[in-house]
């Protein structure tokens, strides 16, 4: 069932529109990402639903009632921001308190809440201790705690694995999802990092000039991006300007700059003329020695250019004899075997049919 | 290591003779002259002829407690005292009741707009402050506009007409007047480093104004708000020049005493010793203050 709904959201600043007609439905209970770029919007929408930001045009709708106009202080929705914003002069304990001393809750039912909730977050030993005295960590899980204490109807959780370093940021990504699932409280979590949205979400929406490009699960956004800005968002990706020459039924065959034609079933939308790129993951590459023979329809001669050696894997970039420079991620998974390839040697590069994808502009 | 040891003494030698010239060795004069006895027309008695002036029997090197004996035996120096504090603390409080609304409009405006203002603020520097008291005289002088409005005023309601220089009521206006300003600045350094973030985070988490004021801003500016009140406190209580000037005669404070005992009475040992107690009760008021303040400093000591 929907939780919260967002009908036709604009907000303009000057001449600038920060969110463009946003229209989405967040179900009870979910981890929705709001995912983009800076600038795409995506802080602006989640001021608006906080309700620190107020939409140009458009409703926001909370258990169906109408919140658009409500001051953030009567909203029962509680935000994590990407500072933190603990207060610095109250202690841990305090700083959870906080929310429910505003709720008026009876000071010993407060008492028991809060000595609960900080050792849900493992922070006993730290109850009494100030915000400065915290690791990065303990800071967002104090943060946490008291966003979630009062049981929000949504919490909103603005970056907050940002500022902490690589290792402890996918420590606590687990952690939060756990967490999530355990309150059952419905999350709307922004990012820029694709990797973060991937790994917490059930439902991502990519952002992009204040426009969503596409919603849906991790796996469909990574493994089928809806447009150009998507596909080149999310990881990393092979893009070649192609154009549609040929259209039945079943299939279409594209013009593919640099690389010739080639054949993909057909798909919807899509007209005769239509220009647009052709997709390829470049883990769904293979890379072989010239030598071996070859399976599949799609094989280009090339010569490594380059590589990124990053430990469990490398990427080369290959240039193909036509011109076209694609980018091959293989596993460093030969015990023994340092590197496939070296830069200069000449190599076919081969990818699946179905690795292919064409969106048209 | 060693080098840059002596550099910094070096550096530090010349403030710090200077305020052993100028500051200690002149405590210890004060100190010294308050256990003595008066000169017969004014200054000190000579050490070795003390039996001589006062008729006492010949007693250590001249020296003796004569003085705080006075100080405590009559009753009129502590009443004084308390005025003293009692106007200083009434100055505090309306220095604070003024500045803070102000100190937080200024920290909350727009940065480039920031400094002007705190240059407005400080501008009445620009002019002489025995200059600036004289003023307060003809603003509150029986013939002013104020007084007379006032006093129609007062009129109407059926209340005899009063003056307004020359009254307690006067002295307080000249002394807020004058050290409004040091209760601004500080509480503006402070207030400016708050991060807006954290009512933001109040709001979201149900506070209103009232309780994003107390709980979040006001805890966080007790540094600005204490180090703004040893500023106007401690100054007014030795303030002589306003109550000389707007003051009656009953409005003597102790600075006016000292003042007095040094100029006027030319006992320079009781002047020593009133000047003693006063930077006693200063230091014991201090002390109290920060001893309140410590807990809180170390909480907002921070960085977020």
């Amino acid at each position: 069932m929907s939780l919260l709904e967002l009908r036709n959201l604009t907000r303009r600043f000057d001449d600038f529109v920060a969110v463009d007609d946003i229209s989405l439905t967040i179900v009870k209970g979910e981890f929705f990402t709001l995912l983009g770029p800076s600038g795409c919007g995506k802080t602006t929408l989640l001021r608006m639903i906080a309700g620190f930001d107020t939409p140009d045009s458009g409703q926001i709708l909370l258990d169906g009632n109408d919140i658009t106009q409500l001051a953030p202080e009567k909203r029962p929705i509680h935000t994590v921001f990407q500072s933190y914003a603990l207060f610095p002069h109250m202690t841990v304990a305090q700083n959870i308190a906080f929310p429910l001393q505003m709720a008026r809750v009876a000071p010993a039912e407060i008492t028991g809440r809060v000595s609960r909730a900080i050792e849900e977050v493992r922070l006993s030993a730290f109850a009494q201790r100030y915000p400065h005295e915290l690791s990065g960590g303990q800071k967002q899980r104090v943060a946490l705690a008291r966003g979630l204490i009062n049981r929000p109807r949504l919490l909103l959780l603005d970056e907050p694995l940002g500022a902490l370093d690589a290792k402890l940021r996918e420590d606590l990504q687990r952690e939060l999802i756990n967490l999530q699932k355990e309150v059952g409280i419905t999350f709307i979590f922004v990012t820029h990092s694709q990797d973060e949205a991937l790994a917490l979400s059930q439902r991502v929406a990519v952002m992009n000039k204040g426009r969503v490009e596409q919603l849906d699960e991790p796996s469909i956004i990574y493994s089928r991006p809806a447009s150009r800005f998507v596909a080149d968002f999310i990881g990393k990706i092979n893009l070649l300007d192609a154009q549609v020459t040929q259209l039945t039924e079943a299939s279409m065959k594209l013009q593919v700059a640099s690389l010739g034609m080639i054949t993909l079933p057909a798909i919807k939308g899509v007209a005769m003329g239509d220009r647009g790129v052709i997709a390829i993951r470049p883990e769904q590459i293979s890379v072989r020695n010239t030598t071996e023979p070859l399976e599949t329809i799609y094989s280009f001669a090339g010569k490594v250019l380059d590589f990124l050696y990053v430990g469990d894997v490398t990427t080369y970039v290959i240039e193909l004899t036509n011109g076209a420079r694609m980018e091959a991620l293989l596993a460093n998974a030969t015990p023994g075997v340092a590197r496939f390839f070296e830069v200069g040697d000449t190599v076919t590069v081969t990818w699946p049919e179905a690795a292919v994808q064409f969106m048209k502009d | 290591m060693q080098r840059r040891n002596m550099m910094k003494w070096l550096i530090s030698l010349p403030p710090m003779l200077f305020l052993l010239v100028f500051f200690a060795a002149p405590s210890l004069i004060m100190i010294v002259t308050s256990f003595r006895y008066p000169g017969e027309f004014s200054g000190l008695a000579p050490l070795s002829a003390s039996d001589i002036v006062s008729g006492a029997p010949s007693d250590l090197y001249g020296l003796t407690l004569e003085t705080y004996q006075f100080f405590f035996s009559d009753t009129l120096y502590a009443e004084i005292f308390l005025k003293s504090f009692a106007v200083a603390t009434a100055s505090t409080l309306i220095c604070l009741l003024l500045a803070y609304p102000l100190a937080l409009l200024i920290a909350r405006s727009d940065k480039r707009h920031r400094n002007l203002m705190i240059l407005l603020v400080i501008l009445p520097f620009a002019s002489n402050f025995l200059i600036r008291i004289y003023a307060w005289m003809i603003i509150l002088g029986p013939e002013s506009a104020l007084n007379h409005a006032v006093n129609s005023l007062l009129a109407l309601m059926g209340l005899p007409p009063v003056m307004l220089l020359f009254s307690p009521f006067a002295v307080l206006v000249g002394m807020v007047y004058v050290h409004l300003p040091f209760m601004i600045l500080p509480l503006y350094t402070n207030l400016e480093k708050h991060d807006p973030v954290l009512l933001d985070a109040a709001q979201d988490l149900g506070a209103n104004r009232w309780q994003r004021f107390w709980r979040v801003t006001w805890p966080q500016s007790l540094p600005g708000v204490f180090s703004g009140t040893a500023l106007v406190f401690i100054p007014v209580l030795g303030m002589f020049a306003v109550p000389d000037i707007l003051g009656g005669t009953s409005d003597i404070l102790i600075g006016n005493l000292i003042k007095d005992q040094f100029l006027g009475t030319r006992d320079w040992p009781f002047g020593s010793t009133l000047s003693i107690m006063l930077m006693l009760a200063v230091i014991v008021t201090a002390g109290l203050a920060a001893w309140l303040a410590r807990p809180r400093a170390a909480a907002s000591s921070t960085s977020t």
